[in-house]
């Protein structure tokens, strides 16, 4: 365990990527079977225990500690595991072989074994056992989501790295493989074959693209690229496979490989030809894609009812065709694999998986003006978040390779409003005021009054961040717990000019609004509080949006203004 | 009589109507008592000020002479008579010439013990209680998972990684006044006898802690140093000229910084800190609460830091306490770490 808390503790302070796969894969090759296939199993996310949720935790917590002492800290930690390992009340140093004889393998064994009543004491025995560094690594490693700035990806890399393969081939037979890895290691350390995966329908790794500035154009040739709408839904991969006995097996992955295939059998019975599609998730009612806001109903829910499927029809909407049958076609350049897609989306024949439709386009003028005004989507128009424009000789390359994908957003609606309260953030942020609930001005009883519109913790520089943070903390008016309301009159306060996407009605909060994906765009110091935006103005936008289509859900949001 | 009218607790600091004078007071005044030399305690521009020597002296090095219209020095122990309230001066083992001002009349005695450390310190003279009624403290680190352990271990790991990597420089961020000197005369204890290097904006400050007599080995700027030259070295620098140009003609540098707030990773991690080292000029929670009780003040005003948790924990253990809310403490202490860094 001591070994595994080192690694865990280097890896949060070491900022390059390099050196981070140097320390892993420096810790594969002196850490033996089966501790260190245990270790890139807590690495890549694969490991859950099911008993230990954060609320035993936070018991045995409440049984050394204050209370009120206990969410003071956590509060300020951010992080409910470092909280813990720096406030538990340990005795006496243990003595140091006991500490060497807690390895992370029999922590894990221990955990598959316990029955729920027994884990809190057992805990408690480790985190009395360990240090401040060996609790926080034991207390991660059991609640799940190690957070220490490493992806199961990155993981993977730095075990390939021991046996000097190409990543890639680890994340191919990954589905096929379980912890503590063993036969990985064996052909990585060059001792045995590569083990076969048997999963017939794994997910690839996805294809990004990077955003586009205006700017980029003028060096572009539009001859070179194909361009497609960008739908405001959920990234997916759709897999359908035979495994050995010639049965289908479909599966739905989100773009990072997370198997959602769960919530969506509504899709996943669509998916009756052998292939891999690289598409959007979007819910189609009567013919037209419903709003992000209506597909996050469906998102997250572990469980899925007949209500929630007739209510909220899964669609998926396809970009790309990677596998055709058991012919991968990633090697050929986007004009052939549309051309292919297009007829395989023909043969399956489901009113539940159509093409994205390819906007036709001869100049870049021509492009921004479809961007500007997305009519060539027809119905669905509401739902364009902008546009795609994607290399036609491009082939599909896992991760984010420049010049071959572009995404260009649509602009963003912009408005300036009035900083009202702030709250500390967590994680990387935890002592730092770094989330802004910001108003505009309205009528009130007494005259104009502000009206908080929205809630935004990111857009802003690290260096920006300081400057809000040490405002906040000079213009405080009230506390509540983390929240501190902060100075808001005409004449004194912080303007935010705020980016937002998207606006709707809402019905939970008291401007009746509620903003899609905002973040701030720039600090106004320079603007008296007097002179932000109205609520009229707010929805002067909202009426231009809604002139534009059809009545959404009552009581959609996803913005929680706190 | 109250203790509110003997200090009365004001947005820019506590002020003694009687005595005619403020302590630590965050605007300027006729009349200030300074506990020590930082910044956000000790300003520029009031009218007269009665401090330690050492504190007389560090402001002038720091605003310059004519800081003040007039000044006073006070020894640790000596009491002064101002419109009939007595102020004694008393060590609280934060940096050189730091003070605890014991404010006394008709017999009811108010502490106000600016910032403090109970601990060790070879560079400055150790905290000395002193039983009082009302106990004005300090909350920086005023939460429980702040306890900092032993400095020692820290310097230990620093001299580790000097090891470990011999061609790379090591660069640790740490405050111009007191925690320079400190960490500095830290490794001297643990036996390293090289050279240390020290970034220019501290060099009147440290060449001051040598002229009280405080060894603190052989100390080079690192001004005068070629790259090659400073492999495998130690340079203490202003935590904010760790991310600056500055920090290139170092060799492959490892980032460390010495601080209090370095036990929480994520305020590390923000900084892009490669090896913490908690070391600090402050009471940690431990300290802060048996420095309370050890007082045996039953009223407990909180200055500045964690409050909350401090008045809460106060309360809870059967005395009266308040937090003051006074504007402007506590800023030297994020200068250390979001790296505003030191006035020239």
């Amino acid at each position: 365990m001591n070994r595994f808390a080192e690694l865990l503790d280097r890896l949060v302070y070491e900022p390059g990527r390099n050196n981070k796969l140097r320390l892993m894969t420096e810790y594969f090759r002196v850490t033996g079977d089966p501790e260190r296939g245990w270790a890139l199993a807590a690495l890549t996310g694969a490991l859950t225990f099911q008993h230990a949720k954060p609320g035993v935790i936070r018991a045995l917590i409440a049984e050394r500690t204050d209370p009120v002492l206990f969410e003071l800290s956590y509060d300020y930690v951010g992080d409910l595991s470092e909280t813990v390992a720096l406030m538990w009340p340990a005795p006496a140093q243990a003595p140091g072989h006991q500490r060497d004889a807690l390895t992370l393998s029999s922590v894990i064994e221990a955990l598959a074994s316990l029955g729920k009543s027994q884990l809190p004491a057992q805990l408690a025995r480790w985190l009395d056992l360990l240090d401040e560094t060996g609790r926080w690594a034991l207390l991660k490693l059991v609640t799940g989501g190690l957070r220490i700035g490493v992806s199961a990806r990155l993981a993977k890399t730095a075990a390939a790295a021991l046996g000097e393969k190409d990543p890639q081939e680890i994340e191919l037979i990954w589905p096929g493989l379980r912890p503590p890895y063993v036969e990985l290691f064996a052909w990585l350390d060059g001792r045995a074959d590569k083990p076969e995966s048997e999963d017939p329908a794994p997910f690839r790794p996805a294809m990004l693209a990077h955003a586009l500035d205006d700017a980029d154009l003028g060096v572009l040739d539009p001859r070179d690229f194909l361009a497609e709408w960008k739908w405001d839904g959920i990234r997916v991969q759709a897999v359908a496979g035979t495994d050995a006995d010639g049965k289908l097996l479909a599966r739905l992955y989100s773009r990072t490989g997370e198997d959602i295939s769960g919530a969506f059998p509504d899709l996943i019975d669509a998916l009756r030809l052998p292939g891999v599609i690289d598409g959007e998730l979007l819910i189609v009612r009567d013919g037209r894609v419903q709003t992000f806001n209506v597909l996050q109903q469906r998102l997250n829910r572990k469980t899925v009812n007949a209500k929630l499927l007739a209510e909220f029809p899964a669609h998926l909407r396809a970009y790309d065709l990677l596998v055709e049958g058991n012919v991968d076609l990633r090697e050929l350049p986007f004009a052939e694999r549309r051309g292919r897609l297009e007829q395989f989306i023909a043969r399956i024949d489901d009113p539940r998986i159509d093409l994205s439709p390819v906007v036709p386009f001869s100049t870049w003028e021509e492009l921004a003006a479809a961007r500007r005004d997305p009519d060539g989507a027809g119905a669905d128009a509401d739902a364009v978040e902008g546009i795609m424009l994607k290399r036609r000789d491009a082939p599909y390359l896992p991760g984010r390779p420049k010049g071959l994908w572009w995404k260009w957003k649509r602009d963003p609606l912009i408005v300036d409003a009035v900083l009202m309260y702030a709250q500390r953030g967590h994680g990387k942020r935890s002592s730092y005021y770094s989330d802004y609930t910001f108003g505009v001005w309205t009528k009130g009883e007494d005259g104009d009054m502000l009206v908080p519109v929205g809630k935004a913790y990111f857009g802003f520089t690290d260096e920006e961040l300081l400057k809000i943070d040490r405002f906040v903390r000079r213009n405080t008016i009230e506390r509540f717990g983390p929240v501190r309301e902060v100075v808001h009159e005409a004449d004194q306060g912080l303007v935010l000019e705020v980016a937002f996407e998207g606006l709707q009605r809402s019905t939970r909060h008291k401007s009746g609004l509620a903003m899609r994906f905002p973040r701030i765009n720039r600090l106004r110091w320079d603007k008296p509080p007097g002179e932000a935006d109205r609520l009229e103005t707010l929805e002067h936008m909202l009426q231009k949006i809604e002139s534009g289509r059809t009545a959404t859900m009552p009581g959609e949001s996803h913005n929680v203004i706190g | 009589m109250r203790p509110e009218d003997v200090l009365l607790p004001t947005p820019a600091g506590v002020c003694c109507q009687l005595g005619g004078f403020h302590i630590d007071p965050t605007r300027p005044v006729d009349k200030a008592v300074i506990t020590h030399g930082h910044s956000d305690h000790a300003r520029a521009g009031h009218g007269a000020v009665l401090a330690t020597q050492e504190t007389l002296d560090l402001m002038r090095l720091r605003y310059g002479e004519g800081f003040a219209g007039a000044t006073q020095a006070a020894h640790y122990g000596e009491t002064v008579t101002l419109g009939g309230i007595t102020v004694t001066f008393r060590p609280a083992g934060h940096v050189l010439g730091s003070a605890q001002i014991a404010v006394e009349a008709n017999g009811l005695r108010i502490v106000a013990s600016g910032d403090y450390k109970n601990v060790a310190d070879p560079t400055c003279a150790p905290f000395e209680l002193v039983p009082c009624d009302v106990f004005i403290t300090e909350a920086t680190f005023g939460l429980p998972v702040f306890r900092h352990g032993d400095p020692d271990t820290e310097i230990a790991k620093l001299l580790r990684s000097i090891a470990l990597f011999p061609e790379r420089a090591h660069l640790v961020g740490a405050y111009s006044l007191g925690k320079a000197q400190r960490v500095i005369a830290l490794i001297r204890k643990a036996g390293y006898d090289k050279p240390i290097y020290l970034h220019g904006a501290m060099e009147k400050i440290t060449r001051y802690y040598e002229s009280h007599g405080i060894d603190l080995g052989r100390i080079d700027l690192a001004r005068g140093a070629n790259k090659a030259e400073l492999a495998g070295t130690i340079t203490l620098c202003p935590p904010s000229t760790l991310k600056e140009l500055w920090s290139r003609r170092f060799p492959d540098p490892v980032t460390c910084f010495a601080s209090g707030w370095m036990r929480v990773r994520a305020r590390a991690r923000q900084h892009l800190v490669e090896l913490p080292l908690v070391i600090s000029d402050h009471a940690d929670w431990d300290g802060l609460t048996t420095t309370i009780a050890a007082t045996g003040a039953s009223e407990i005003w909180v200055t500045h830091g964690q409050e909350d948790a401090l008045v809460h924990w106060s309360r809870s253990s059967g005395r009266q306490a308040r937090p003051l809310d006074i504007v402007g403490y506590g800023d030297e202490d994020e200068a250390e770490v979001t790296a505003s860094g030191e006035a020239p």
